[in-house]
């Protein structure tokens, strides 16, 4: 497999606070990588330098093998896009609806003029949106709905990665399902390749195709889904993995005996 | 209560037109009725009144009020309610004049310093504090004494000093919207910075800014009578609320309303500038 | 000991915002009996933190009851979601701890004192503190966590009230909380009112579930066989919303 992104020994420095500690990272085209951690491991900032909004003090990002520099052209940024945990601030309060997908639409040249209305329709349509949203403000729709139109403004300039930060924390877990549904359907439709992080195991789970695993400012493991739920190479791995909160095994299922642990 | 509903938008209710949430707010309806008052008056005074607020009519001086002058007449047999009017129009219109350039630089170098911070804000930061730390009365007296009286004292001394307060109020906002997650979207669209500025984050700076300006308007015609009172503002004969209570002065004891009146004009003019003030405050937090 | 009058019974309440009067909590009623755990589940909206709020007779600005009854046969005590919030940023941890004590317990001054130190050892929080106090900032979240527990506790409570006492908290470390309060539960014997989103967790700590939907409870029961069987497509659909995590391997 071809990689979309290769991330080489990157180190953050917050004052005395060493945030990220000469992370390597390599995430294949096509394929998502769910990043775990807890908080204070990271995550967030490796995320935030990928995406550009921090300078790393040390490291190389690369984009399909082309160096990012700490400057990006316009056509750099556009490859990257990012999605924000807190629905309530990932839009601008100022702004209707029309005016945030248009702007990256038209910022980017995606379509001319004449055709962003259709496009953003199309875009609106594809996240379940109903198309009379585009000239209603973010405060009038739930944190879901405001979501799902941060998907479609990132996705609308057609990123060569898409970087997910906790987009469904802060979500209600009948809302969280419906968002984490329409990721893993526009990564089918679109072949997207995405770094989604999460501090929820289950989400994790959902829609990741391999696993890392942060832990102050290091990654501990990489590994394919199915073995890393089954057999984590690490202790803390396995640590974090035996502190999720599952389900007891009910009757319909035979013959477990989990109850026992929390 | 958020509604969980994926599928349908939450019925609209925040653009149910502008006049029915300007009725929802009765402190900003009284304050821009109040101003508009008083700006209807001032634009259309020459037709209103047929006496010229300058020209003086010995034979008339100190005249109680009448039918014919309707707040009577001044030592110098001016008519009173005309030469008021007139004094609103230049008072005003020093007021509107004098803060719309430190609006604009305050606002504009607020946000720099706010959004790029480090050595920018930094300096930005250093000038603020040290104006602030000379009393305001202070800096006008010096430059009106420097510049001579008149109006010049006053605009200069504004746009050397009116600019902190909007500075400080939007530098304060930029920064913390600058945390948020809808400017790092911006940026991550790769949006130069100054477009981010202008187009995502003066939007949401503004009507904070808008609420201090019309609190800082008050302040300034404080500062423009005083001045006049002074005799050091505004020169006669061009009608000033400042100078009028000065000259009334003498005849407190039998023409108070030549000083009294005058002195409300800026009440007036105050409570409802802090009326619409704190109107729009109320109505965009309201949002 | 066993008293057949229930410690807490609550009877048809509703709640309401008082501008407007929008129905908040629409006729609920539940009761809980010693040593029981009622876990009130449900998402964002649906009136359990008011309830919770109601029972410990402290409503949020703007709220008011507006019918029903609360009867408790117990004091209660209770523990938020987010444990910086709920103590004093200015005040160390062991002197809040004390001051409390100190109210709640009426010991004198230096008996409270050990009266918190011994709490604090019981829930597991660092020795050091009885050397040197600290901060709540001080603290991880885990630790704050603790110390607003150790107050709940130290107000000797009939009920614990719990209000999302995890959801602030990593893994982890809402795992190492969940097992402090059961151990303390097994313990003291204190019956509980646990208000949670996660099903998982409601499920692991309750014995009686209220699901509750915008205001009503649309199902409850004894925990077990509520999630074997729910009735309610709203208890279904939270169930299907948890996103199943597989079993380790070994761990069987």
């Amino acid at each position: 497999m071809e990689s979309a992104l290769q991330v080489k020994n990157l180190t953050v420095h917050y004052g005395g606070f060493t945030a990220l500690d000469g992370v390597d990272l390599n995430i294949e085209r096509h394929a998502t990588l769910g990043l775990v951690g807890e908080s204070g491991s990271g995550k967030s900032t490796l995320a935030r330098v990928v995406a550009g909004l921090i300078a790393p003090d040390e490291g190389q990002i690369l984009l399909e093998s082309e160096l990012l520099t700490k400057k990006r052209s316009r056509e750099q940024h556009k490859k990257i896009q990012m999605i924000f945990q807190n629905p309530d601030a990932s839009l601008n309060p100022k702004h209707s609806i029309r005016q945030i997908l248009s702007e990256a639409l038209l910022f980017h040249r995606i379509v001319d003029r004449k055709q962003v209305e259709r496009r953003c329709r199309e875009w609106l349509d594809r996240v379940h949106i109903p198309g009379n949203a585009l000239d209603r403000y973010p405060h009038e729709f739930s944190g879901g709905q405001r979501q799902r139109i941060a998907i479609a403004r990132a996705l609308s300039v057609e990123p060569r990665i898409l970087i997910a930060d906790e987009p469904t924390s802060a979500l209600d877990v009948s809302v969280q399902r419906s968002v984490l549904d329409l990721f893993n359907t526009l990564k089918e439709e679109l072949q997207l390749t995405m770094l989604f992080i999460s501090h929820d195991l289950g989400v994790i789970h959902e829609i990741s195709d391999t696993v890392a695993v942060m832990k102050q400012g290091r990654l501990v493991e990489v590994q394919a889904k199915a073995p890393f739920f089954a057999r984590p190479e690490t202790a803390y791995s396995r640590e974090l993995l035996s502190a999720v909160p599952r389900m007891p095994k009910l009757s319909t299922t035979p013959g477990g005996n989990h109850e026992s642990r929390t | 209560m958020k509604p969980i509903t994926i599928d349908s938008p939450t019925p609209r209710n925040g653009k149910t037109g502008a006049l029915s949430r300007l009725w929802r707010t009765p402190s900003l309806l009284a304050g821009s009725i109040m101003l508009a008052v008083l700006v209807l008056l001032a634009v259309l005074i020459p037709l209103i009144s047929p006496y010229d607020p300058t020209k003086q009519d010995l034979s008339a001086f100190l005249q109680p009020p009448s039918a014919e002058h309707w707040l009577g007449t001044d030592q110098l047999g001016r008519d009173l309610f005309t030469r008021l009017i007139y004094a609103a129009r230049t008072d005003l219109t020093i007021m509107v004049l004098a803060e719309i350039i430190p609006f604009c630089v305050g606002v504009f170098l607020g946000m720099i310093a706010g959004y790029y911070g480090k050595w920018l804000d930094t300096v930005i930061s250093l000038i603020t504090d040290t104006f602030i730390a000379f009393p305001f009365y202070l800096i006008v007296i010096i430059v009106a004494f420097a510049s001579g009286a008149g109006q010049r004292g006053i605009y200069i001394t504004f746009i050397l000093v009116g600019w902190i307060v909007f500075a400080r109020v939007t530098r304060g906002l930029t920064a913390s919207f600058r945390r948020q997650e809808w400017v790092a979207s911006a940026r991550t669209l790769g949006l130069p910075g100054v477009r981010i500025m202008l187009r995502h984050i003066l939007p949401n700076v503004l009507p904070q800014a808008i609420v201090v300006l019309m609190t800082d308007m008050v302040g300034l015609l404080v500062a423009i009578v005083t001045l006049g009172y002074l005799g050091i503002g505004i020169t006669p004969p061009t009608p000033d609320w400042g100078t009028m209570i000065f000259d009334g002065q003498p005849f407190i004891t039998t023409a108070w309303w030549l000083s009294a009146v005058p002195g409300f004009a800026v009440v007036y003019t105050g409570i409802a500038l802090s009326l619409v003030g704190d109107g729009l405050a109320d109505l965009w937090r309201k949002k | 000991m066993m008293s057949i009058q229930p410690l807490l019974e609550v009877e048809g309440l509703s709640l309401a915002a008082k501008p407007g009067g929008k129905i908040l909590v629409d006729t609920i009623s539940f009761t809980l009996n010693k040593g029981e755990t009622l876990g009130l589940v449900g998402e964002s909206g649906s009136g359990k933190s008011l309830t919770l709020r109601a029972v410990l007779g402290l409503l949020p600005r703007g709220v008011e009851k507006v019918g029903g009854a609360i009867q408790s046969g117990a004091s209660s005590a209770m523990v938020f979601q987010d444990p910086r919030g709920a103590l004093d940023p200015l005040c160390p941890v062991v002197k809040q701890l004390t001051e409390v004590v100190y109210y709640r317990q009426k010991l004198s001054r230096k008996a409270s004192r050990a009266a918190a130190l011994e709490l604090l050892d019981r829930l597991g929080l660092p020795d050091s503190l009885k050397h040197t106090d600290r901060y709540p900032s001080q603290l991880s979240g885990g630790q704050c966590q603790r110390v607003v527990i150790a107050m709940a506790l130290a107000c000797k409570p009939g009920i614990l009230l719990c209000d999302e006492p995890t959801t602030a908290l990593d893994v982890t470390v809402q795992r190492q909380i969940i097992e402090t309060i059961s151990a303390l539960q097994k313990e003291l014997g204190f019956a509980m009112v646990f208000v949670t989103h996660n099903l998982a967790i409601a499920a692991a700590m309750c014995s009686k579930l209220c699901v509750m939907k915008e205001g009503r409870i649309v199902e409850q029961g004894e925990a077990r066989a509520l999630l074997q069987n729910p009735q309610d497509p709203y208890t279904q659909m939270l169930m299907n919303s948890v996103l199943p995590v597989p079993e380790l391997e070994g761990s069987v």
